[in-house]
């Protein structure tokens, strides 16, 4: 369980986290959303140990994280961040294999175990990577490369996973592929998510809890039914939007209403 | 659990392996020592072969036949610095494995990014103050590489890591900076040293120092074995700052590592022959396109390699126009340039 208790964050002097509170339970997937410049960004850094708050604590199964050295985060805490520029030929493999480093008993000059090379294996097959990958990264497409940073990710078997935005570049079919994996480890394996999106319906489908975002600060956070009210998304988003029941969840549905569709059907 | 135990064998079948690494260097070992041998019997003067080769198996103890001219030769000239050629090749070659790991790009080289001139700056400082002490040229060229080094990071990392073009100005505005110092430190001295100290910068062995053999050979050794030790660490380095604390790196730590072993190994080369060009970005790159990526095999790779490429470098460069001799840093750099514009066209 990973818990931050009233974290702020601050830049220059710039507060990017205003005593914000989270908690991740295992078993259960929180979505932040918010405005761009949020802070969701910071959030994440900061819970992953990147950033150290200027105030108030982060928890890692009881510990304070800043007691815990870095192998030993990383054994708990697996990040998939928007990717990194590659300027040197790694193949699919070999990015994956880069999960286990936290697991080896000799960190500088190990060499992959068998486990790991079977754990490789599984998640190339939960990511559907498993034919590419001989390949170079740098020839996979963006949706490829997307999903194996989710398999390195997930190649840590860290039971919390934060992830920044990881379906920015994928296709719906991959979307939901990527999402029913981590819905998967909570379900199954008691673990526990911390997903960035800027889609809020996917949010809504996905998610246990969600968490608002504006100006570092949490406006609003609880069960997607509680979050997404058509009044506080106006306010925080500053666009029109319906909310009504999806037809097949029952969850809210959020459509933000543009003027231009004013203007042209004659509604609202 | 048979189709699992198979898959294993698939998936493993491109990657690079404790026995491949093993493999690969001992292989490059045996070609340097072959290289070292029989490039000590060419040169303007020619050695009977055979002798030669039983004082070298005797470690020296026996003449074999050899004159005492020719034993003079190839123990007290040719062998030391043949020697001398691997542990610079060896250093810079580590040293540009090393900085291209920690600035995340393929063309980050001592020489290029004007961390050698740094490191000659150091030199000259040395020569200067500590004349005699040629024990402070290494320690003194140490601190001004490790200057350099700091000021190239700080100037060409940008979010992404370095882009080349951010790396490249970096580089240009740091060798700039130090070859006006150079000169003006160049200025002071007395004019009969001017001639052997331009031949000195280009990267030059024919002076070779009893006193720099054995540092220049620990450094290159001890180098190659710390950064080969981090060869994980900078795998993930390599992908990313970011990402590498993501997934257990001590970033800070590493990148502390990578920046004194590097300087020192670029100091202590600079310090016994001047500034070689090239070696840094030539054999990681061919170290990497022949073996892959995978540090823990490309830099141990790298050294040896970068050893074997100096000593044939030098070797053309004194018998090329023998009995006069050309600096190797102008052979390096003849077959290192072309290939940076290509990786410059690529990248």
């Amino acid at each position: 369980m990973l818990e931050a208790r009233k974290i702020t964050v601050s830049y220059d002097h710039r507060v990017a986290v205003a005593a914000v509170s989270v908690t991740l339970k295992n078993g259960e997937a929180t979505a932040i959303i918010g405005p761009n410049g949020a802070g969701k960004s910071t959030l994440l850094r900061a819970l992953n140990g990147q950033i150290r708050p200027s105030s108030g604590t982060i928890v890692l199964d009881g510990e304070p994280l800043e007691r815990l050295n870095r192998r030993s985060i990383s054994r708990r805490i697996a990040v998939v961040a928007q990717e990194a520029e590659l300027r040197f030929p790694v193949t699919v493999l070999e990015f994956i294999l880069g999960g286990r480093f936290a697991w080896a008993t000799n960190a500088g000059w190990g060499w992959e175990t068998d486990r790991d090379l079977q754990v490789a294996h599984a998640v190339l097959k939960e990511t559907e990577l498993t034919e590419l990958s001989g390949r170079l990264m740098n020839e996979l497409s963006g949706g490829e490369r997307q999903r194996a940073l989710m398999a390195r990710a997930l190649a840590t078997e860290a039971p919390i996973l934060l992830l920044d935005e990881p379906t920015a570049n994928l296709d719906l079919s991959h979307q939901a592929t990527l999402l029913s994996l981590v819905r998967n480890r909570c379900d199954q394996q008691r673990a526990s998510a911390l997903v960035i999106t800027h889609d809020i319906n996917l949010a809504a489908q996905f998610a246990d809890n969600i968490l608002l975002m504006q100006h570092g600060k949490t406006i609003h956070s609880g069960t997607p039914a509680e979050v997404l009210k058509p009044h506080i998304l106006q306010e925080v988003f500053d666009v029109r939007v319906l909310v009504d029941a999806h037809p097949v969840t029952g969850g809210p549905r959020v459509t933000p209403v543009h003027e231009t569709h004013r203007q042209e059907k004659g509604i609202l | 659990m048979i189709s699992t135990a198979s898959n294993v064998v698939v998936v493993s079948a491109n990657r690079v392996t404790l026995r491949k690494t093993l493999v690969s260097c001992a292989v490059l070992a045996v070609v340097l020592l072959f290289a070292i041998v029989v490039m000590s019997l060419i040169g303007s003067e020619r050695l009977p072969a055979r002798a030669s080769l039983c004082a070298i198996a005797s470690l020296g103890t026996s003449a074999c036949g050899l004159s005492r001219d020719q034993f003079d030769i190839l123990f007290q000239i040719r062998l030391p610095r043949i020697l001398l050629a691997a542990a610079v090749g060896g250093s810079l070659a580590t040293a540009g494995a090393g900085y291209q790991a920690l600035l995340r790009n393929p063309l980050a080289e001592p020489y290029l990014l004007g961390i050698s001139n740094g490191a000659a700056v150091g030199t000259m400082i040395a020569l200067i103050f500590f004349g005699a002490n040629e024990w402070m040229r290494p320690l003194v060229a140490f601190s001004g590489a490790l200057i350099a080094t700091l000021a190239v990071y700080r100037l060409a990392r940008g979010r992404a890591g370095a882009t080349p073009e951010r790396l490249i100005l970096a580089g240009v505005i740091v060798t700039t900076f130090l070859s006006s110092v150079i000169v003006f430190v160049t200025t002071l001295m007395d004019a009969t040293r001017i001639r052997s100290f331009t031949f000195w910068l280009l990267g030059d062995l024919s002076g070779t120092s009893r006193a720099l053999l054995p540092v220049a050979i620990t450094v290159a050794v001890a180098g190659a074995l710390v950064l080969t030790l981090h060869a994980r660490s900078l795998n993930l380095l390599m992908l990313g700052e970011r990402d590498a604390f993501d997934l257990g790196v001590e970033v800070g730590r590493v990148r502390v590592v990578v920046f004194l072993v590097a300087s020192l190994l670029v100091g202590s080369s600079v310090a016994a022959s001047g500034s070689v060009g090239y070696v840094g970005l030539v054999v990681p790159h061919l170290a990497r396109l022949s073996l892959g990526s995978d540090n823990r095999i490309s830099i141990p790779a790298a050294a040896l390699g970068g050893a074997l490429f100096v000593i044939v470098a030098d070797t053309i460069a004194r018998t090329i126009i023998a009995p006069r001799e050309l600096p190797v840093g102008a052979i390096t750099a003849l077959i290192g340039a072309p290939l940076f514009i290509y990786l410059l066209k690529r990248a």
